[in-house]
Formats: structure tokens, C-alpha cells, sequence
């Protein structure tokens, strides 16, 4: 066990904890996030993401020792304090882009991380984007219609 | 006042006097519903306290039997409830399946859900309406064809006092019981219902809420991990338990035969605890011999149970020139996104479970029997899990939460499955063979048609063996379930209009585990009978849209056709890409779909892009037609995987397909365009939406493939055979 201090959706959070924990684990059971979810545990299926230092990265074998000193985000985090959603939120919400909506943290988290390093993007570099995270229930055409909807040149 | 009325349309025995109360111009319509038969499960739970309760904030809250797959049973449910009692969608909050709160409805699944619970709960509501407009009556002492319903409130049409619908029950239950004659709103008053409604969960969803079964948390809860054999057939020979508290501080080791689990406090230190003793576990291994079978000679060469499905009443020609054609679908996977999961407690004799299976109450009797408890001491609660599509480890965990916290009771256990236990251990969609001929008429019609199909089982739930505990903690292996079962020739015989169709069904019992998957057996059937179509349209020369609607003598049928037809035909001709199409009634009874899918095909490395899929559908009445729209789409990408990459990979009883590695599933890369059109018809007889893009899929993305670069495709996944 350790001390180990996290920053978590603007809060500072000192643990005693195994500093091998994989982050996600510690987000879901110490810091009672719901956002970051468990899929795979072996970084193939993209449920756990989380922004760390405003990039879409796997929560799921990052040690949580590693993720000191840099500002995680979850899903849980991207509203403004005043509870506004973040505009990848509204368009997931505008479009339905969900079914049962397990893949939905690690959809709407990558595509912020992938606005955050370019708001130009094309069919293609939204797909090669969003890569990594799995949905079964087939909601990608969706996925796909709410990131374009969330990208600021394509506002009306 | 009331009870004047009350009696006197008992005494009536009639609608019509019913109907004065406020739909006075629409007796016809009103009349026919007089002859519907109420669904089976109001029969038996006729009680309208226990489908609806009015709550203190103004909001309703109703009860289903049945659990939300994530496809949105509770949205619409949520929309049927506030179109007949005149609410808003999001005053309405559903309850699902839970042994001490709903009714029993079985288990969740054969897109039986909106076809059942959902008019179950639409004859629930109009109940309420009648008994609080009764209630406001005597109340108001005024009669009920002057009141008005509106956002929870009874009150005169022309003003004035007003009373909610928590007022008027003055705190207690509602008392009728749901019975027919019973008026129901007329379909052209609808405000909601058919209409596109955002889906309330959707909103919790987007902002991390909680609200899976993996998001349970108990005060003192505990984590389990199981440790899993290699194999099938592996028998636990020893376990050495010595150095694991170095590894981890575990609470308890639980063995039962070949099965193990370990509980830490900590989530983490279980998991390592898993994997040491996964590690330090010796199980007796099978002999893998290789077989030098394909898969299809496999299945052909085990014990069958044939029945006849359908005979033919002229003989088959047999000296005839027939057309004929063999294909294979592998075993596929759930492949739920998140593991399995449950949570249980034992705690002074009773037993909790929290699971996301698709049955709370059957879920309860196997439990009751595996563990000799009886059922009143057992309460089971359905919270939502991911998509699941189908039977997949949700029991198995919850059993074997059960009869961990049987072990180690007192407190909450939360068991998780990993991504490796829900690949291997879940049971499959089986692996299908379907043998097809045709003979010709000289006007290219089909006279004769011959399917023989061999399939594993489509059901297993509640059958002796039925659970993976059973077979870990018995010495023998628990035999496993009898494979008969009408899923495995689920649209193998033809909707088209011929006469002389003779099917049969051979049931094997097949080296893997399996059960039901979205559309049980018509994926594979309708992947040989829409491929076959086009294989017999080529041979009559006639095109494929023709070709079927020349055998089809169902308006509804040619509808869907014609207008899939209408979309795609003027559609510009793509190099090295083509359209292939396909349609289906599901099951041959239920909703009417036709797809369409483009294709291109790369020239020289023979890479298939799905491009675009169309689907028409006709579901008859629509609820959520956004839902709708949204199964759809799902369907089709999920269909598309299944049948470009998805074949789960075994050896004897070894799975080697254990991860998203070694059984890849479709992303971002290759997720095709969809487009969806619904025909509504209010009118006709509501049909589960969430299988039927399933069975279409494969057929079209065949014939695409076959039109694109002259390759038929035979065996599933297309895979990487165009490069051989």
C-alpha cells in the first residue's frame, strides 16, 4: 500500500491504496465513478476511457500510480459545474446514439479527446478515431451522425 | 353515484354504456375490441395494483415482468402508459422483472417483449383511467363524460376544480381488477405512441449515472472471482492454496468440485488472487486430437433427432433436374460488451440476487433447486446489464453468486466475470448446416423446394445442465440439454407462395455450449434461403426483386419489397461494388423486412467493404419509431459482423477464442452506412422489431459480394475466402 494522489474531474484525491491498481478500478470502487466502465481489462474494447491530460486513453491497465500528476477527466466531468453537458453529450443526446449504452463512456470520451486534437475531421478520420471502442448493439451510424453533429464548423 | 353506474354495467354486461363515458362517437371501433382475448399474463394477474401505482409526486409508476435488453422496452412501455392516461412519458417510471415487485412474465427475449408486456400494460393503463375517472366522478359528483384527463389530473372540460390522480386514491392502491370489456384510446387520438420519443435512460447514460448491475454497490460488499478450468471437460485434480496470502489478503477460498472462487474486500487483490490460483490450479486436460472434418462434415457425422418439419404433399421428383446448394453458419458469440456480473447475499436465510438475466422468476427455481433453498426465501431483482442479444453468462454468474454467498454469508458478493470467462464460457449461438434444392418450373417458378437443415439447440434456460455450475460441481459431467427445439428450423421453410416445400430438422448434440441468440435459428435459415433465391433467380434468369415478389402473394410482403426496390434502383453503379438484397416475415408470422446492402469488393486484394445498408420494415403498429428505427440499424451492423468476421474457434472442448483479439467483431473501420424506413400500420397487430434485421443481413451481403465479383459465398464469416 501507498499514498497516491489522483486529480479527478477538478478534485484532489489522496488514497492508500496498492499503487499497482489498475486506474479504473479505483475511479469505480474508491471514487465511486459509474462513467468508466469494465469491459475487457486488456485494452481491446474501449469502456473504460478517460480523459488524462485532455487525451482519450484505456483506464483499464493504467496503473494508478502512473496516472499521478495529471488531470483525469470522466465522463461524469465534462458537464459544467452548472450541469450544461459538454456539446458531445447534447449531440449524443440529440442523435439517440446509444442502445443499451455500456460503450457509451468510451464513445463520447474518445470523441472529445478526438475534437480536443482536431475539429477537422472527415468520415474517415472520425472512424480511424474511434477505433479502438467497441459497441455490440450497433450504434456506430449513430456514433458516427452525433460526432459530426458535435463538430463546431458543422453547427447551424 | 358510482356504485349506481359501477353495477349497472355489470348488470349491462356491455361496452356501449361504457363507451357514453367519452369516446360516444367511435362505438365501432370500440365494439371489435370487445373481442380481443387479454394477454395470457393478465389472465393470471388480473390485479391492477400490481401493474400500476400512482405516486405521491404525480408520477405513475408501472410493473413489467419482462427486463430492458437496452433496446428500449421501458421507453415504450413508458409511452403506452402515458398515451392512455393522458401523462407525460417521462411521468412514468418502469419497474423490471423482481420477484418481490412484479409480475412473473418469463423470461425477456424471441421479440416477444413489445408484443406481450407492452399491450399487457396498455390494457393495465386504460384500467387506471377508468377506475380514477370513476373515482373523480363520485368526487365531483358530476358525470365522467364532463371530466378530462390531463398531466395527472382529473377536472370539469369546462374549468374549474381539479384533482390529481394521488387525490383521488387519497394514498391506497388502485383496486380494479383488469378485465375485458375494457376501452382502450382509439389509435387516431394517439400523442406519443408511434411517435419518436427520446428515450429517458439516455439522458442518466450521458452523464455517468448509475445504472448497470456493475454499478451496484452495498455497504460491506465483497468481491468474488472464479477460477475457470481450461476446458469443457477439465476436472479440478488439485489446487495449491499455499503462498496465495503473500499474493493477496483473501477472505475466503470456496471449492465444489471443479468449481473455485476467492473473495477479497478489495476488487483488485481478488483479481490477483484469481490469477495465482488460476495459475497454481492442475485440472485433468482431454486428449485434443485434430480432426481432419470441416466443420459442415463434423456436424453431418454426429447423432441427429430428425423431425419433419413440413411435407410436401406431391413426392419430390427425384430423377428431376434440381438445383442444390449447401451452406454453413459457425458458431457466434454474444459477445457481450461487459462480462457478466451478479450480487448476492445470504443473510439470515434469506437469499438476495441482483442479476441481469433476462428471468427473475425462472432465474429463481433453478437457483432454488442448486442450492436447496426454496423459492419464498429467495428474492431476485433484474437490473440491467449490456445489450446482451440473447442467453449469455448472465445466469451462470448469478448462480454462481448464489451459491458463493451461501458459503460466505452475511454480506453483499459481487461476482464479476472477465472478458476470457464471458468468451468461453457463455453459450453460443450454435453452429448451423442447411442443405437446400429446388426444381424449376418452365416459368421460373419454384415447383418443388427441399430443406434439410441440422442444428444444435436454440434454448437451453431452466433444463437440467443448463448452467455451467452444474457440470463444474458434478463428477460426471451433467449431460447436456436435449438439443430439439422449433428455433433450429425457424424460417427454414418458405414464406414465398410454393406448394410443395418439404423440411427437415436434424438436432446434434455439438461439441460446444449453446443457447438462444438473437433470431435463433433464422439467421442462418434465411442466410441459405435468401442466398438460394438468388442462386434460383439466376438460373429462371429474372431479377431478384421479381423473382420474389413473383412468389410472394402477401400484400404487406411485396410492400416491403417494392419499396426497397423504389430506393435502390436508381442508385448510380459503383465500380467493383453491387447491391444484393433480401427479405423475411420473421418466423414466417411476425414483422416484414427486406434489406438491401452495397458491397465493394477490392479488385486485387479482395477486401470487402460494406458500404450502405437499406431496410423497409413493417412492424404493424409502431410504439417507439425511433426505437425501431434504431434496432434496425443496430441489427444490420450487428448482422454485418456476424457474417464478415465472427466464428468462434475451438478444439474438442477447448475454446480458443478467448478474447476481442482471437474473436474480432466489427469496428469503426468497417461499420457501413444504414437507412431505415418504416411503414406504420396503426391498425394491425403490434411485432417485435429487435431480431428481425438479423436474418436479412446475410443474404443481401452474399448476393452483394456474388453480383460484385461473381464469388458465392457458402460458408460464414465471408471472412478472407475471396483470397483463396
Amino acid at each position: 500500500m501507498s499514498n497516491v494522489v489522483l486529480n479527478v474531474n477538478g478534485q484532489t484525491h489522496r488514497l492508500d491504496i496498492d499503487p499497482a491498481t489498475p486506474l479504473l478500478y479505483v475511479l469505480r470502487n474508491q471514487l465511486y465513478l459509474n462513467g468508466p466502465k469494465f469491459g475487457c481489462g486488456m485494452q481491446q474494447c474501449g469502456a473504460c476511457m478517460v480523459l488524462i491530460d485532455g487525451k482519450a486513453q484505456y483506464s483499464c491497465t493504467m496503473p494508478v500510480s502512473l496516472a499521478e500528476k495529471k488531470l483525469i477527466t470522466t465522463l461524469e466531468g465534462l458537464a459544467s459545474t452548472q450541469g450544461k453537458l459538454h456539446p458531445v453529450q447534447q449531440s449524443f443526446l440529440d442523435e439517440q446514439a446509444a442502445q443499451c449504452g455500456y460503450c457509451l463512456n468510451g464513445m463520447v470520451i474518445s470523441a472529445v479527446g478526438l475534437l480536443n486534437t482536431s475539429v477537422h475531421l472527415d468520415d474517415a478520420a472520425i472512424k480511424k478515431g474511434m477505433q479502438r471502442v467497441l459497441c455490440r448493439c450497433g450504434s456506430q451510424a449513430r456514433v458516427m451522425r452525433a460526432i459530426k453533429r458535435a463538430i463546431p464548423t458543422n453547427k447551424k | 353515484m358510482t356504485t349506481n353506474r359501477r353495477s349497472f354495467i355489470k348488470a349491462a354486461g356491455s361496452l356501449t354504456v361504457m363507451f357514453s363515458l367519452e369516446y360516444t362517437g367511435l362505438l365501432a371501433s370500440a365494439l371489435t375490441m370487445n373481442n380481443l382475448e387479454l394477454p395470457e399474463v393478465l389472465r393470471r394477474n388480473p390485479s391492477l395494483s400490481a401493474w400500476l401505482q400512482v405516486l405521491t409526486n404525480g408520477s405513475v409508476r408501472v410493473f413489467t415482468g419482462k427486463v430492458e435488453l437496452g433496446q428500449g422496452l421501458c421507453g415504450a412501455i413508458a409511452q403506452v402508459t402515458a398515451e392512455e392516461l393522458d401523462l407525460k412519458a417521462d411521468k412514468v417510471e418502469v419497474v423490471i422483472a423482481d420477484t418481490r415487485r412484479t409480475p412473473n412474465e418469463g423470461f425477456t427475449g424471441g421479440s416477444f417483449s413489445t408484443e406481450n408486456s407492452v399491450l399487457s400494460i396498455r390494457y393495465a393503463a386504460a384500467a387506471a383511467r377508468r377506475e380514477l375517472l370513476d373515482l373523480a366522478a363520485a368526487v365531483l359528483m358530476a358525470p365522467a363524460e364532463e371530466l378530462q384527463m390531463a398531466d395527472g389530473k382529473v377536472s370539469f372540460k369546462s374549468g374549474g376544480r381539479s384533482l390529481s390522480f394521488f387525490e383521488l386514491l387519497e394514498g391506497k392502491k388502485l383496486k380494479s381488477e383488469i378485465r375485458l370489456p375494457l376501452q382502450l384510446k382509439p389509435k387516431e387520438q394517439y400523442r406519443i405512441s408511434g411517435k419518436s420519443v427520446h428515450r429517458e435512460d439516455f439522458k442518466q447514460m450521458v452523464v455517468g449515472a448509475e445504472m448497470y448491475i456493475q454499478d451496484l454497490r452495498f455497504p460491506g460488499m465483497v468481491h468474488a472471482r472464479t477460477i475457470s478450468p481450461p476446458s469443457y471437460d477439465a476436472r479440478l485434480i488439485s489446487l495449491d492454496e499455499a503462498g496465495l496470502n503473500k499474493v493477496a489478503p483473501v477472505l475466503t477460498v470456496i471449492k465444489d468440485g471443479s468449481f473455485i472462487a476467492v473473495i477479497c474486500e478489495d476488487e483488485y487483490q481478488t483479481v490477483k488472487a484469481q490469477q495465482h490460483l488460476s495459475a497454481q490450479a492442475k485440472w485433468s486436460v482431454s486428449q485434443k486430437t485434430t480432426s481432419a472434418k470441416s466443420m459442415p462434415e463434423l456436424l453431418k457425422s454426429l447423432t441427429v433427432i430428425t423431425s419433419k418439419v413440413k411435407t410436401a404433399s406431391i413426392v419430390f421428383p427425384e430423377e428431376a433436374k434440381t438445383i442444390k446448394a449447401a451452406y454453413y453458419k459457425p458458431y457466434v458469440m454474444h459477445g457481450a460488451i461487459a462480462p457478466s456480473c451478479a450480487v448476492a447475499r445470504y443473510k439470515d436465510g434469506l437469499l438476495e440476487i441482483w442479476t441481469h438475466s433476462q428471468g427473475a422468476y425462472p432465474l429463481r427455481d433453478t437457483i432454488s433447486s442448486l442450492v436447496k433453498i426454496p423459492t419464498p426465501q429467495i428474492h431476485v431483482t433484474c437490473i440491467r446489464g449490456s445489450g446482451c442479444y440473447g442467453h449469455n453468462g448472465s445466469d451462470d454468474a448469478a448462480a454462481e453468486a448464489a451459491l458463493i454467498a451461501v458459503a460466505f454469508p452475511g454480506r453483499h458478493i459481487r461476482l464479476q466475470w472477465s472478458r476470457e470467462q464471458e468468451h468461453s464460457w457463455e453459450p453460443y449461438g450454435t453452429a448451423m448446416y442447411m442443405e437446400l434444392e429446388a426444381i424449376l418450373a418452365m416459368d421460373g417458378r419454384i415447383a418443388h423446394f427441399r430443406n434439410s437443415v441440422w442444428s444444435d439447440a436454440h434454448y437451453i434456460r431452466g433444463n437440467p445442465g443448463y448452467l455451467n455450475l452444474e457440470g463444474l460441481r458434478a463428477n460426471p459431467v451433467v449431460q447436456k440439454a436435449n438439443p430439439a427445439g422449433s428455433g433450429g428450423y425457424r424460417n427454414a421453410d418458405l414464406y414465398y407462395a410454393v406448394s410443395n416445400q418439404t423440411v427437415t430438422a436434424n438436432f446434434f448434440n455439438g461439441p460446444l455450449r449453446t443457447s438462444n441468440l438473437r433470431s435463433l435459428g433464422s439467421y442462418a435459415n434465411l442466410f441459405a434461403v435468401e442466398s438460394f433465391m438468388d442462386e434460383l433467380a439466376a438460373q429462371a434468369g429474372i431479377d431478384p426483386f421479381d423473382f420474389r415478389i413473383m412468389h410472394l402473394e402477401d400484400k404487406r410482403a411485396i410492400e416491403v419489397l417494392e419499396r426497397l426496390k423504389r430506393t435502390v434502383i436508381t442508385l448510380p453503379k459503383e465500380k467493383n461494388a453491387a447491391i444484393g438484397i433480401a427479405f423475411s416475415r420473421y418466423k414466417n408470422s411476425a414483422a416484414y423486412i427486406a434489406v438491401a446492402a452495397q458491397v465493394k469488393v477490392h479488385p486485387s486484394t479482395f477486401k470487402i467493404t460494406p458500404v450502405k445498408l437499406w431496410a423497409v420494415v413493417d412492424v404493424g403498429e409502431v410504439i417507439s419509431l425511433d426505437s425501431v428505427i434504431n434496432q434496425i440499424e443496430g441489427g444490420m451492423i450487428q448482422a454485418t459482423s456476424w457474417t464478415l468476421f465472427e466464428e468462434v474457434r475451438f478444439e474438442q472442448k477447448t475454446v480458443n477464442s478467448r478474447n476481442w483479439a482471437s474473436y474480432p467483431i466489427i469496428r469503426f473501420n468497417d461499420i457501413p452506412e444504414v437507412e431505415v424506413e418504416v411503414i406504420s400500420r396503426p391498425n394491425e397487430k403490434l411485432q417485435g422489431v429487435g431480431e428481425i434485421a438479423m436474418c436479412v443481413t446475410p443474404g443481401a451481403i452474399a448476393n452483394a459480394i456474388n453480383r460484385a465479383c461473381g464469388k458465392r459465398i457458402r460458408n460464414l464469416p465471408v471472412g478472407e475466402q475471396l483470397k483463396l
